[in-house]
């Protein structure tokens, strides 16, 4: 028996790859072409919850396409530990015979992956930020080279992992599958190799870019710190959040860490980008891409940025802004 | 205390030119460096073995051409180096370099510690070291935005989506990191001209003895090409209130900005 099983430590994200795991199904299984053997149900659609809530928690998964729900609210859980997690997933898809496990590709994703993989035996993409049927192959794509191309690529072990991005799939339709069953698997779980002491959440900030419908990012082109309040003004007349390049945050930290966008930052997906004094490297703008409308002000017409932009001003950051605020404060 | 800090050898990144006709990566002729954050690694280590002692040893998977790579990690401070050569390890998949890794680790001896950065600049895959530490069977705290040992623990602060994680381990532990943990330093001319006597093993896999189907790829590149955009690209110049009303009219019809 096969099948794919599905976790994220978000629920949002399960959704979504529930979501496409109902496509890449479709694509591996044809019931009216493979024979199913008698009792078998040919390749489950399932997904994994663990920790306090996991049986409440599977209703909306079952609505968004699983067929079998694997829970444990075992105390081993209460703690997020990526050590005893991957254990967890890796036992059930031992025990009940799944050869795809695809993960959400957040921090705590990302660390199962590798981890899963390692013990499945089973090759892994993590990041992946789109995937392909093709015949009954599944192309996965992902960002190489630090963001300057995208690759295409095909796991050939009989288990595969994949960590797919946040955002990568849209949500289905709610439609409950046929079969609504949730198992409470037989799990023999060791304790974490460490402990966890303290957790704080990261505070002042609980910005969430990924969602921003409107995002305005800034780069090395403002001239001081106290300038920010320029783009505050374009952020708050645009309705939009504030994200930056990475020598903003990381290196004369004018910004928080968590308004990095780019290769090693938030990924968004907007609808409209600002992109204020922002050379356009590329390990910035692979945060950006995805927007549906990209416009950027730069001093330098050469900027690399105009060349990803759909509208750009070649200007004065300082003279443009304020007239765009007045602009749109007419409307 | 003895740290091992992985280094991955990777093009400059900075230099990478696309064709345009074929949208190919041009590679051929580019400097070779470390990945990003492996540096803030090995800044994490150095400074802690600059404060309590020990010693720091880089160990790194690459062509021919790491032995000048290398140059770079000992004039920052580590105080030798393990160079793993060998044309069998080429374009090795994360759990062929965690093999090697793992058989390199083992063949050095004694350590405390192995870091290295959370992910790499160019294929960011951070599966590395999860495999690695599955492999050496030692805990593995990744994320690490904060560090330090006492009496035989490392205790970290691990950055997550949303929250921070203050976490304990015991010794030997793997550590990733992120860019949080430190600014890497410039090395001064003195360190670089020091960094050419400093101690350099090489190991091929006549040393490892890694068994090929431990290397053989598990993913295959059917291409890898730079996307094509497709923006409109329009440019506006001039008088920046005249600009302002072309654009903020143009993103009311693109239906982005609402009356």
């Amino acid at each position: 028996m096969s099948g794919i099983l599905m976790f994220s430590d978000k629920d949002q994200v399960a959704y979504e790859l529930l979501s496409k795991g109902r496509e890449i199904k479709a694509a591996l299984w044809n019931p009216r072409k493979q024979h199913t053997p008698k009792g078998s149900r040919g390749l489950p659609l399932a997904a994994v919850i663990l920790g306090k809530g996991a049986r409440e928690r599977a209703t909306e998964y079952f609505t968004y396409g699983a067929e079998d729900v694997y829970i444990s609210e075992a105390d081993a859980f209460n703690v997020f530990y990526a050590d005893v997690y991957a254990d967890a997933i890796c036992q059930i898809a031992e025990t009940y015979g799944f050869h795809i496990v695809v993960i959400g590709s957040t921090r705590r994703g990302k660390d199962l992956a590798g981890r899963v993989a390692q013990k499945m035996e089973a090759g892994c993409a993590t990041d992946i930020i789109g995937i392909d049927l093709k015949d009954k192959d599944v192309m996965l794509h992902r960002y190489m080279l630090g963001g300057n191309t995208v690759t295409t690529e095909l796991i050939k072990t009989p288990n595969k992992v994949f960590a797919c991005m946040p955002k990568t799939f849209a949500l289905g339709e709610k439609q409950p599958a046929d079969v609504n069953k949730i198992i409470e698997p037989d799990l023999k779980l060791k304790d974490s190799k460490y402990t966890l002491v303290e957790r704080k959440e990261k505070v002042g900030e609980s910005v969430n870019l990924e969602d921003a419908q409107t995002l305005v990012c800034v780069g090395r082109g403002l001239d001081k710190k106290e300038d920010i309040s320029i783009i505050e003004d374009l952020a708050k007349a645009l309705k939009g959040e504030i994200g930056c390049t990475r020598p903003l945050s990381h290196e004369i930290r004018w910004l928080p860490e968590d308004r990095e966008v780019g290769l090693s930052g938030k990924k968004c997906k907007p609808n409209l980008c600002f992109s204020v004094g922002i050379s356009g490297q590329i390990q910035h703008t692979v945060g950006i891409r995805d927007s549906r409308i990209i416009v950027a002000i730069n001093k330098d017409k050469n900027a690399p940025i105009f060349k990803i932009a759909d509208y750009g001003i070649v200007g004065n950051l300082y003279e443009v802004i304020p007239k765009i605020i007045e602009e749109i404060g007419k409307l | 205390m003895d740290f091992i800090v992985c280094l991955k050898q990777i093009v400059d990144l900075q230099q990478v030119r696309i064709k345009k006709d074929t949208r190919e990566a041009v590679l051929e002729g580019l400097p070779f460096v470390f990945s990003d954050l492996d540096m803030n690694a090995l800044e994490a280590a150095v400074g802690i073995r600059e404060k309590d002692g020990g010693k720091v040893v880089a160990l790194c998977i690459g062509n021919a051409k790491l032995k000048d790579t290398i140059k770079d990690a000992l004039a920052r401070g580590a105080d030798e180096a393990v160079l793993i050569i060998d044309p069998a390890f080429d374009n090795l998949d994360p759990r062929g370099k965690a093999e090697v890794l793992a058989t390199s680790i083992r063949k050095m001896g004694h350590y405390d510690a192995i870091f290295m950065g959370e992910g790499s600049s160019d294929s960011y895959s951070g599966q590395t070291c999860g495999r690695l530490a599955a492999l050496l069977d030692i805990p593995e705290i990744s994320y690490v935005s904060k560090l330090e040992f006492t009496n035989g623990t490392a205790k970290a602060t691990r950055s997550m989506d949303d929250c921070y994680e203050v976490v304990e381990s015991s010794l030997p532990t793997m550590l990733t990191f992120t860019s949080e943990i430190n600014s890497p330093r410039i090395p001064s001319l003195m360190q670089i001209v020091k960094a050419g006597k400093k101690p350099i093993q090489l190991w091929n896999n006549v040393d490892l003895n890694v068994p090929a189907d431990k290397l053989a790829k598990e993913v295959e590149l059917v291409s890898n090409l730079a996307p094509v955009e497709q923006r409109k690209m329009l440019i506006f110049e001039g008088e920046a209130k005249d600009v302002a009303v072309s654009v903020v009219d143009s993103l009311i019809k693109e239906g982005v900005l609402g009356r």
